[in-house]
């Protein structure tokens, strides 16, 4: 496997190989307890499948207890309070056991294999989405430089188990229900996409490791701060995030008051709560890649661990506590971070009516693509004109003011720098702020040299 | 027929075909067991068919062999979400019958617990329409209030849904110690959540874009249809049985101040800082429907209010009931009288015996409900329980 200086560089490699160049576990099985090599890095594949489907079941619980909870105190009532003692903390295992207890009903009219299959499509590709979803430095099951491709591609997955829901379960109301949920997480992932492509564009990676730790520093350098139209793409992103997991005002799926439930009308038992499960975590996915992509990842607005010198240095090659601990705060941060996301999305539910379908695809195509697309080329032309940005406020790492501004060596950044010196209007005196870079066109600022880009393993691994 | 010539083809060879799909009787926007027979290509409805009945339990007949005051708790459940408003037109068109005049102290009680009633069933519509459109949180906001009057009226008949309150010749009891302090403090507690609703809903972009231009009834059609209350006076028609009723009725509220709540010169009467129409809505639509009666609720508390000082100046008791037994003179009656779903009326025939020989009861919801067909003709698919919800029905009233 060739690993270039340009970590961005498409690196051939399979997933095996990824979840093992990257497991930190293992390498502490393998350093701190000695253990053989196969045998930890077999147990260390086990603990990140356990990790990730225990995470994202938890929040998945977690979540639908909130939502009640949120729900309760939106509505100036208390929600659950006894189930578990305080606060009805056991509410959703409670619902949980209630759910699998229930009969799991097919009716005459379905096709019995597609009604069974559907909420197993729907749900597992939801969760697979996780697999490219860093937590923190380095903390991802599987480190890849399309990260962000990936989880688009696989959350929009979901959409075929809900067609099939609606298709197998032979009553008119699902299939009113499937049609227009594909009719518009179809439409949705246009401007989704091109959403997402603009903080690509400007980290000038696909590796969500990677676009996280070039936010690395105060909060200022988070991309949504990096000139005005991420600003307002972020909030076209929000939209679409919320219409592509179908959540209210777009929850015409199962929009109660009009298809009775949806798609999910004859569901029931435990397959209608994988449904129930696969909208609650995408809904986390959503607000994760947000937090990602906008808010900086799990480094937070004020770079304490950089302070501290606890934070992995570039170039670290073994397991530190203090690394560990800067992690696992990053950790917490990072899902702070897209839990206030996801009750943003409670309190939107709690909050508004439901839109109409014409409406729904109206905004899409009409309002939320094009201004997707304007705040694209004005992202591309801020980049490529270099202008001032947000990011310039504040120092970024404590090893001084601009160590961060070296040129971060990216092949499309590059060529936006190369196209920028070309442009007319262009002098030979650097624009400003530009002083402390040494391309024109990199408005954002990149770990300095030397900084891992990757996973810190992937960085520590060198050239093989 | 040359398949060019079918207006079902679109275009080359697909057919598109038209689905017919039950809404309800078990929906949940049916308002209870209404059942919708919608005839549909893709979203769009091509045509709407309501069927009754399903709530049907012969209260008319069952009228027909009980005396006025034992038919009482049947009137509470045809619209039970305004049960006062059903006990006061079923007690005037008896008293109507026999002449009895029920004393000061009483008409001022009767106005105050139907006024009261109509706001808690105008709150009921509002937060169900509120769920309709997908807002859930209205709803509870609105009950939250509508609890509040629900407790008055449980002080006061110990009902808090069927209150057989209001009986031919009086009421059931007079009011207890301290209500009147209560219902006024209560009033004071309605008052600033009512901005809460304009804020949550008649507002809101969404429900703007979901209501406005939605379900146009003209002025004309509603007449033709017999449509009645908020519905009909939605539609810009000026009408309000308590202004525009009959003398029987209207005394009731000599003496009070109300402006109907209509549109009049693109202005409806209000002395609230409330909203005003946005430029997208028709007169007629779902919007102004909603509007009406969220403005009802103001003057309905207005009318309380004076209500409780006149009835708190009032000497003299409240009425007495009549007899199970009282002798009915021959002869008939009807009165109509304004429920908040529009205009309740009650038929009695009598052969001078204690018991009527026919009662009829005349249904606001069912001329509203009949005008479904022709608002949802066209429409879309999440447009359905928009209408149906803006006509504000009750089954139980329909069906009887």
């Amino acid at each position: 496997m060739v690993r270039e200086r340009f970590p961005d560089q498409v690196r051939y490699a399979s997933c095996v190989e990824h979840v093992i160049e990257s497991a930190a576990v293992a390498e502490f099985l393998v350093h701190t307890l000695s253990l053989p090599a196969p045998l930890a890095y077999l147990l260390a594949a086990l603990i990140h499948c356990g990790f990730i489907l225990g995470l994202v079941a938890a929040g998945a619980v977690v979540f639908i207890w909130a939502e009640r909870k949120v729900s309760g105190r939106i509505q100036d009532r208390l929600g659950p309070t006894r189930t578990g003692g305080k606060f009805g903390w056991l509410q959703s295992p409670a619902d949980g056991i209630k759910v699998l207890a229930k009969e799991d009903l097919i009716p005459r009219a379905a096709d019995r294999l597609l009604f069974r299959a559907a909420p197993y499509v729907s749900f597992s590709s939801s969760f697979t989405a996780y697999l490219a979803l860093p937590f923190a430095d380095g903390w991802v099951a599987f480190d890849t430089n399309v990260a962000v491709f990936f989880i688009l591609a696989v959350l929009g997955l979901e959409v075929f188990g809900v067609i099939l829901a609606g298709y197998a379960s032979g009553s008119k109301w699902s299939l009113f229900g499937a049609m227009r949920e594909a009719a518009q997480v179809v439409s949705y992932e246009v401007p989704l996409g091109i959403c997402v492509v603009i903080p690509v564009l400007l980290t000038g990676t696909m590796n969500l490791t990677t676009i996280a730790n070039m936010q690395a520093g105060w909060c200022s350098n988070w991309l949504i701060f990096h000139d005005p139209f991420t600003f307002a793409v972020f909030w076209i992103y929000a939209t679409c995030a919320l219409a592509s997991v179908n959540r209210a005002p777009f929850d015409l799926a199962e929009a109660e008051s009009e298809l009775v439930a949806g798609f999910m009308t004859e569901y029931s038992g435990m397959r209608w709560s994988l449904f129930f499960m696969a909208e609650y975590s995408s809904m986390l996915l959503v607000s994760c890649l947000a937090v990602i992509l906008f808010f900086g990842g799990w480094h937070g607005p004020i770079p304490v661990f950089d302070w501290l010198g606890w934070a992995y240095p570039g170039g670290a090659s073994s397991w530190q506590l203090t690394g560990f601990l800067a992690n696992l705060a990053g950790c917490v941060n990072f899902i702070t971070k897209a839990v206030i996301g996801v009750t943003v999305m409670l309190w939107i539910r709690w909050t508004l009516p439901r839109l109409r379908i014409d409406q729904v695809m109206t905004m899409c195509l009409k309002y939320c693509v094009p201004l997707a697309a304007i705040c694209f080329i004005g992202a591309l032309w801020w980049q490529v004109a270099g202008w001032w940005s947000p990011n310039h406020w504040l120092p970024l790492r404590p090893d001084g003011p601009g160590g961060m501004r070296e040129t971060w060596v990216v092949a499309p950044e590059a060529a936006c720098g190369e196209v920028a010196r070309r442009l007319p209007w262009a002098d030979s005196a650097p624009p400003h702020g530009a002083a402390r870079r040494t391309l024109p066109g990199c408005g954002l600022a990149g770990p300095p040299a030397g900084w891992r880009t990757g996973s810190p393993a992937a960085a520590r691994g060198g050239v093989q | 027929m040359s398949i060019i010539n079918d207006p079902r083809v679109v275009e080359f060879n697909i057919r598109t075909d038209e689905m017919l799909i039950n809404m309800g009787p078990q929906h949940p926007s049916t308002h209870g067991v209404l059942r919708l027979v919608l005839r549909t290509d893709g979203e769009v409805v091509l045509g709407a068919a309501p069927h009754i009945g399903y709530l049907h339990r012969c209260a008319e007949k069952i009228g027909e062999n009980l005396a006025p005051r034992q038919w009482v708790p049947y009137t509470d459940r045809m619209d039970y979400l305004a049960s006062m408003n059903m006990n006061l037109g079923w007690a005037l068109v008896v008293e109507k019958l026999l002449q009895l005049e029920v004393p000061e102290k009483g008409r001022h009680l009767r106005v105050l617990v139907a006024e009261l009633n109509r706001i808690a069933s105008h709150l009921v519509a509002m937060g169900t329409y509120g769920l309709d459109l997908g807002s859930f949180t209205p709803f509870l906001y609105a009950f939250r209030e509508r609890e509040k009057i629900l407790d008055l009226f449980e002080q006061v008949c110990g009902a808090r849904l069927t209150y057989s309150y209001i009986v031919p010749g009086g009421v059931t009891g007079d009011l207890p110690q301290g209500w009147l302090q209560n219902c006024a403090q209560f009033l004071q507690e309605l008052e600033p959540v009512v901005d809460d609703y304009h804020a949550l809903l008649t507002s809101n972009a969404i429900f703007i874009k979901r209501t406005a231009g939605v379900g146009v009834l003209p002025g004309e059609m509603a007449v033709n249809y017999g449509c009645t209350g908020p519905v009909l006076r939605g539609s810009g028609i000026d009408q309000d049985l308590r202004r525009d009723g009959e003398p029987w009725y209207t005394s009731l509220y000599d003496g009070y101040q109300f402006a109907v709540i209509v549109q009049k010169e693109g202005h409806y009467p209000q002395d609230h800082d409330y909203p005003a129409v946005p430029a997208e809505a028709v007169l007629g639509d779902c919007w102004h429907r909603f509007y009406v009666r969220m403005l009802e609720v103001v003057q309905s508390m207005d009318i309380v209010r004076q209500a409780l000082d006149k009835y708190a100046a009032a000497a003299g008791d409240c009425g007495t009931p009549i007899k199970l037994n009282h002798k009915l003179p021959p002869g008939e009656a009807y009165l109509e009288t304004e429920a908040p779903k529009g205009q309740m009326g009650f038929y009695l025939v009598t052969d001078g015996s204690a018991i009527p020989w026919r009662v009829r009861a005349r249904s606001s919801c069912f001329a509203n409900v009949s005008v479904t067909s022709e608002l949802c003709r066209g429409c879309l698919l999440a447009d359905v329980p928009a209408i149906v919800g803006s006509l504000d029905i009750v089954l139980g009233e329909i069906d009887r």
